[in-house]
């Protein structure tokens, strides 16, 4: 392959220089850090032990690829210029060989004996997930991740990681940044040189989660749990995105995986746990239906807007419109439970994650938007429909 | 039905004697629609296979013009991904499988002494079906929420929240199911039950051995696919939860049992165009097949081990390492007959006296450029690596390499080859050339670039990236443009070589040997009335 390779990277290049001539008045940011570099031709530089075992192990399989590649073609590129009528070449009419038959099976036997060998090293490398210091959650939703961390120092964290490349970006009213595309709100902050234990799931569909230089890649399953690991050697930021199609924004949920010293983790670790008891919503506020409606929408373009859309039009007929739907002017009750329960066989999912506050706002918002004109539920209503569906699953539980 | 019209034309006189009433197809448009001529319903799989290899190309064009730079210029995600989608449905089961049972119909009779197909009507109607099929997944663009954009691989739980363009895509799959399978039955009866007197099984052509295994593959898993889109179908409708976790089912059970189907899936669009390089070849060096055998053993070896590997493309689910370690060891044993059938087309090649008209282009493009697909597939079996890259544009690169650079330059060799027994006019030898090197240069500058694009991290099925990736997709775009073009080169080819052309003697291939040769130029209707004796 490398001798293919220097031909067509020739090839490549002269094409590249074209191309750039062409494009040249929209140049192209720089390098990624922790992303890709421009026009990179290998893998990712790695950042972890296993990365770096995967980058040895690709070189080496390129590199007795491309000598049995030279060996092969070299005997059929001389005997396509030797063997030819046109020199007065005359055919020789042997067609067979016990002897030649036997050695080009067990060569090539042994060669990949020896490849499977050295593989089988880091196959069970990559599946030891056991002494972790830190747990991680990963939700895939369609089409954020959400992360919550589990164990180890900062436990109890927790929030949702969306792409934060501006819209004008992506339909080129405006420049294109560096991290275009794989740039994130909140990224996952974790010290460097402790293994990190991720275990992922999914809300909706399968997603996947992967950094290249970590050399790490494992699909997120809904109603599953999978895991997988990485111990980062190197601080800096580190990037990549979905790696399984999971719909119409598969394309748009990028992870950033933020590595930083001991000592910048606590301090993130602190400053976090400040963020989130200042969000907590205090228990006893009577919410009028106005403040609702105004969380509701913020709500909203968090979770909702990328199915049912701004204009509450939706995307028929995957994902129904909510302006004049009888679900939001119908029974505020019917509501509450879709929220909490999702709707089987639809894209429709639970958002039981949701607090009893964001729950009663973002009804409130979808009833009153878009010339909706249903009655909104008050967070009380919310917290005694969960109770209810809690209830009821402690009695069914109890007569299995 | 034809017995009782009058003779039609050219095809009777073809000098084997007989007489004449019997062997002219009836005029007009019903001689299309009521034949039960295996050369016809041949025919018909080729144009039918053509019309959608330009259809999906067409949907490939859009997507690389979508990519060809960052941001979103031309369609939305939707559709992005319905692009995607369709393109690969419609390329593997509208394209090359129904190219390859074309092929199979043309050649299988002439090539064991057959008059015809074993079942005649069946053969008719298995090519029928794939009319409505098509036509559903074209319609599938025009209902509400478009056609499917869940990829190729139809992924549950994605699957299931789909818009009806899904219904529509599981109802023709299904129906190219069924007539894959009825192909599949009259190409084992056909080959197991009238080859000519003395062609024993390990005389047999290679073109009809590699057929014949394919067609037990494929018996063995359309059903399978069946029953994934099925359980599919009623996921989605009558409340089952086969791949829903809330209700005891597994997501990635759909993935077990799509790629049972899916493995050997990828041979039976294989197999068949290793059977065709197996006849250029050693027409073109003027030298018997080296290893005919060996070949038949390692066909055999490759279909076997096809049933046992499935899971390779699924090392990223979370399957254990006992499993992961199983399925590698199976894949990488793989390379050892593919490589054994490399090794013996050059061997082939060795000390003949080789020319190089447009077939064996093809052969010996088809032989380097799908075997640098053989080792990224080796360098993709590893685990780890595939860990790596799986779910991106090297995966994309591999795959295209092994099904464009393999099965289709494949078949493009073997329209050549026996375009002058099809048609009795040699085809015009500049414009395949010129397709050729067109078809060769413009596939490497579409598709290698995706290599680079794959190991630096960019998934597929994205309409849009980082702008790091940008020059390697704006060189594939332009290659995919001059790809695409290229093949309208395949088509003036081929229609002139319809209209006329020099006239083609019973064998225009100096080396090329097989029954097929023994037949008049076009060959006639009715192939061998009189089975031939083998020796």
């Amino acid at each position: 392959m490398f001798a293919a390779n220097h031909v067509k990277n020739a090839v490549v290049s002269g094409v590249a220089t074209l191309t750039a001539l062409l494009v040249a008045p929209l140049a192209w940011a720089g390098n990624m850090q922790g992303g890709p570099a421009v026009n990179q031709l290998n893998l990712h530089e790695p950042a972890t032990k296993i990365a770096t075992d995967i980058y040895n192990l690709h070189t080496g399989m390129l590199i007795v690829c491309t000598l049995i590649f030279i060996a092969v073609f070299g005997a059929m590129f001389y005997s396509i210029y030797a063997h030819r009528k046109s020199k007065g070449h005359v055919a020789e009419q042997f067609h067979e060989s016990i002897a030649v038959e036997i050695a080009w099976t067990v060569v090539p036997t042994i060669i990949v004996i020896l490849m499977a060998a050295f593989a089988t090293k880091s196959v069970l490398a990559m599946k030891d997930t056991s002494n972790a210091d830190i747990t991680i959650k990963a939700t895939g939703y369609q089409w954020k991740w959400g992360y919550d961390y589990l164990k180890g120092e900062g436990e109890g964290i927790s929030f949702y990681s969306n792409l934060s490349t501006p819209k004008d970006q992506i339909d080129g009213s405006a420049p294109k940044g560096e991290n275009y595309m794989l740039e994130v709100d909140n990224e996952v902050v974790v010290p460097v040189n402790k293994k990190v234990r991720v275990v992922l799931t999914a809300q909706d569909v399968i997603h996947a989660w992967m950094i290249p230089s970590f050399g790490v890649k494992q699909d997120a399953i809904p109603g599953f749990i999978r895991d997988t690991h990485f111990k980062a050697e190197k601080i800096g930021k580190f990037r990549g995105q979905c790696a399984e199609l999971c719909g119409k924004e598969h394309g748009f949920m990028p992870i950033v995986v933020n590595v930083v010293s001991d000592a910048d983790y606590t301090k993130w670790v602190d400053a976090e746990k400040k963020k989130m008891a200042a969000k907590q919503d205090d228990p006893n506020k009577q919410w009028s239906v106005d403040e609702l409606k105004a969380r509701g929408e913020k709500v909203y373009a968090a979770n909702c807007v990328a199915c049912h859309q701004a204009t509450g039009k939706g995307v028929p007929p995957a994902f129904p419109p909510l302006e004049g739907a009888k679900i939001v002017n119908g029974p505020k009750d019917n509501q509450v439970a879709i929220l909490l329960n999702g709707r089987q066989g639809s894209a429709m999912a639970s958002f039981k994650q949701l607090s009893d506050v964001e729950l009663a706002a973002v009804i409130t918002y979808t009833r009153s938007s878009w010339g909706n004109k249903g009655e909104a539920p008050t967070v009380a209503d919310v917290k005694a429909a969960r109770a209810w569906d809690a209830a009821k699953l402690t009695t069914l539980a109890a007569k299995q | 039905m034809s017995a009782v019209l009058p003779a039609h034309g050219h095809a009777d006189d073809h000098g084997h004697g007989h007489d004449d009433h019997h062997h002219g197809p009836p005029p007009g448009l019903m001689r299309w629609v009521k034949t039960t001529n295996h050369k016809d319903i041949g025919t018909l799989y080729l144009w039918f296979s053509f019309v959608m290899f330009l259809s999906g190309g067409v949907l490939a064009l859009t997507i690389r013009a979508e990519l060809f730079q960052p941001g979103l210029q031309i369609v939305n995600p939707e559709f992005f991904n319905q692009l995607t989608t369709m393109h690969g449905v419609m390329m593997v089961f509208g394209a090359i499988m129904p190219a390859f049972v074309g092929f199979a119909n043309w050649m299988i009779p002439m090539q064991i002494g057959a008059p015809d197909m074993a079942f005649a009507r069946m053969n008719n109607w298995s090519f029928w079906l794939l009319i409505p099929a098509a036509g559903l997944l074209v319609i599938s663009f025009f209902v509400p929420g478009g056609a499917t954009a869940a990829g190729w691989t139809l992924y549950a739980p994605l699957s299931t929240q789909m818009g009806m363009g899904m219904d529509l895509a599981i109802f023709a799959l299904h129906i190219m199911g069924a007539s894959s399978i009825m192909g599949s039955i009259n190409i084992v009866t056909t080959i197991l039950n009238m080859r000519a007197p003395g062609m024993t099984l390990m005389k047999m052509p290679m073109f009809c051995w590699t057929w014949l295994i394919t067609a037990y593959l494929l018996i063995a898993v359309m059903p399978v696919l069946a029953g994934a889109i099925t359980m599919v179908l009623t996921d989605r409708h009558f409340g089952t939860s086969f791949f829903n976790a809330a209700g005891g089912g597994d997501p990635v059970m759909y993935q077990h049992i799509f790629w049972f189907f899916g493995h050997p899936e990828v041979y039976i669009m294989i197999l068949p165009a290793f059977g065709i390089i197996s006849h250029v070849v050693p027409a073109f060096a003027r030298k018997p097949l080296f290893g005919y055998s060996s070949m038949v053993y390692a066909t055999s070896s490759i279909a076997i081990l096809s049933f046992i590997v499935w899971a390779h493309h699924m090392f990223t689910t979370g399957i254990p390492a006992a499993g992961q370690l199983f399925f590698m060891y199976a894949t990488m044993l793989i390379a050892i007959p593919t490589g054994v059938k490399v090794f013996n087309w050059i061997a082939t090649m060795w000390k003949g006296s080789m020319t190089f008209e447009t077939p064996m282009l093809f052969a010996t493009g088809f032989i380097f450029v799908f075997t640098m697909g053989g080792f990224t597939g080796l360098i993709l079996a590893v685990t780890p690596i595939d860990i790596q890259l799986q779910d991106t544009y090297y995966v994309v690169a591999h795959f295209h390499y092994v099904l464009v650079a393999g099965s289709l330059f494949a078949m493009f060799s073997g329209v050549y080859f026996w375009l002058p027994k099809w048609t009795g006019h040699m085809y015009d030898e500049g414009l395949g050339k010129l397709h050729f090197w067109t078809s060769v240069i413009f596939f490497n500058i579409t598709f290698f670039p995706m290599h680079f694009l794959g190991l630096a991290g960019m998934p597929r099925r994205i309409p849009d990236y980082a702008t790091q990736f940008s020059d390697f997709n704006a060189i594939a775009s332009v290659g995919a443009f001059g790809f695409g073009l290229s093949q309208l080169i395949f088509l003036a080819a081929v229609l002139k070589c319809i209209k006329g052309g020099a006239k083609a003697g019973d064998n225009p291939w100096e080396g090329a040997q097989g029954l097929e040769w023994t037949l008049s130029s076009p060959a006639p209707y009715h192939s061998f009335e009189t089975p031939p004796v083998v020796k």
